[in-house]
């Protein structure tokens, strides 16, 4: 088990955002969470490397208890892609992908730059790399964004919300990189709307609504025969 | 004119200590007002509060009063400074404070995405100040940091209280020895407006510069 999540709390002022989560995700699983907004998918994910602290329950990743001490150990292991990319906008596409791995993992910059250069040619964008991100387009920038979080070589990738900041014709380019990254057995952990995608890639759907986990299943029965009616509202609103 | 010929050597020497008195105390200035703002930053309150503590002394009392302090008040604890050390003690301090409020506005004022997207890299803390934030914090201060470099070059003119003979002192001495005040107070005003433009356009260029990822 590489994510697993226990009763998970979590609130910000009055307002209780998590009420007792359960997730667990598996080695080479692509979850996608979907859910209304102010469900608490996005502080669910949050929490998975402790951009938010939990109040209460566990998360464990690749067998580490998550806690502010075992966080950078976490984090390592995990790299996020936001929903407003986060891309240094002072460094290049080629310096944004070859920070984590100068910075974090010490790579020697001989090996780093072309690594970073491999990536950025697998997510479509060779020709790039000497781009700063205010040069480029929104599904560009978030394409960098994913080869960045690609290099840190993580065994789980974080998607909040990736497509949510882009306008409607370039989601293609952004979701067409992901599929690739779950063919090729990444292990995603991804919060969306995009249901087109959920059905073609999500080894299991999380349905969360009101802090807690609803409704869970593989995509063939969620989308096809939904156990709960808010689950139905919710697919019959996002389908019209 | 005539007077900017006889008293050629005064002005020159003047000018020279007046653009020392600025750029020393400005680069001193920037070093501990950085340390400054890494201490109101920090995560101990200890540290915090400290800090707030200096800038709130420096930027609330007169820098005259300072300045006097360092130079007539100190030797009665026995620390005698010269003059000119004395008054640079003095304005880098003074900016310090001022700068370290500038440095904070810059550090505030980067997106909070970007330590989040260092953090979830596992980059550590000082190596995120260094690598991300205050690359982008220095781009967003310094048109503020600008205007503190060219009010420091006016300030330097208080050193003439403590008797450093910089433009300001010089011009009151041209004034005394010729009676022509209006003139040499003119001539020296207009040095520092030179002195002022040419830190303006410098800052021009750096801001071009820091522009061109942003553009």
């Amino acid at each position: 088990m590489i994510v697993s999540v226990r009763d998970l709390h979590k609130r910000f002022g009055d307002l209780e955002v998590l009420k007792g989560v359960d997730l667990d995700v598996e080695r080479g699983e692509v979850v996608v969470v979907m859910g209304p907004s102010g469900s608490g998918k996005t502080t669910l994910i949050r929490c998975l490397n402790l951009l938010e602290v939990p109040d209460a329950g566990t998360v464990r990743i690749c067998g580490h208890e998550l806690t502010k001490r075992s966080a950078r150990e976490v984090r390592r292991r995990t790299a996020m892609v936001f929903q407003q990319f986060n891309l240094f906008p002072h460094m290049t596409a080629l310096q944004n992908v070859m920070e984590g791995p100068l910075s974090v993992r010490r790579v020697p910059r001989a090996q780093a730059e072309p690594q970073a250069r491999e990536l950025l040619a697998r997510v479509g964008l060779a020709d790039k790399c000497d781009c700063y991100p205010a040069k480029l387009s929104g599904g560009q920038k978030q394409r960098v964004a994913i080869a960045r979080a690609l290099a840190m070589k993580p065994e789980v990738i974080l998607f909040d919300e990736p497509t949510s900041a882009l306008d409607p014709e370039l989601h293609a380019e952004v979701l067409q990189v992901m599929r690739e990254l779950a063919r090729e057995g990444m292990t995603m952990v991804v919060v969306t709307h995009e249901t087109a995608f959920a059905r073609e890639v999500a080894d299991r759907v999380v349905f969360m609504d009101g802090g807690t986990v609803i409704s869970q299943g593989p995509p063939s029965s969620f989308f096809t025969d939904p156990d709960h009616p808010r689950v139905r509202a919710f697919l019959r609103l996002v389908a019209s | 004119m005539d007077l900017l010929v006889d008293f050629l050597p005064d002005l020159l020497t003047g000018l020279c200590v007046t653009i020392t008195l600025g750029v020393v105390s400005f680069v001193l200035g920037s070093v501990v007002g950085a340390l400054v703002t890494v201490a109101r930053i920090s995560g101990s309150r200890v540290l915090r509060a400290s800090a707030a503590a200096y800038v709130s002394v420096f930027r609330g009392t007169p820098l005259l009063i300072q300045i006097m302090i360092v130079y007539f008040g100190l030797p009665q604890l026995g620390v005698e400074i010269p003059p000119i050390p004395s008054a640079i003690v003095a304005f880098t301090l003074f900016s310090a404070a001022y700068l370290s409020e500038n440095f904070r506005a810059g550090i505030l004022g980067v997106d909070k995405g970007q330590w989040e997207a260092a953090a979830s890299m596992a980059m550590p803390y000082w190596r995120t100040l260094r690598r991300i934030v205050f690359p982008q914090a220095i781009r967003i201060a310094t048109p503020a940091v600008g205007s503190r470099f060219v009010a420091l070059m006016k300030d330097t003119s208080l050193a003439s209280a403590v008797t450093v003979v910089e433009l300001t002192r010089v011009a009151e001495g041209i004034g005394t020895s010729t009676f022509r005040y209006m003139e040499a107070l003119l001539l020296v005003g207009l040095l520092y407006w030179g002195i002022n433009t040419l830190l303006q356009v410098g800052q021009q260029v750096l801001e071009r510069r820091m522009r061109r990822a942003y553009a």
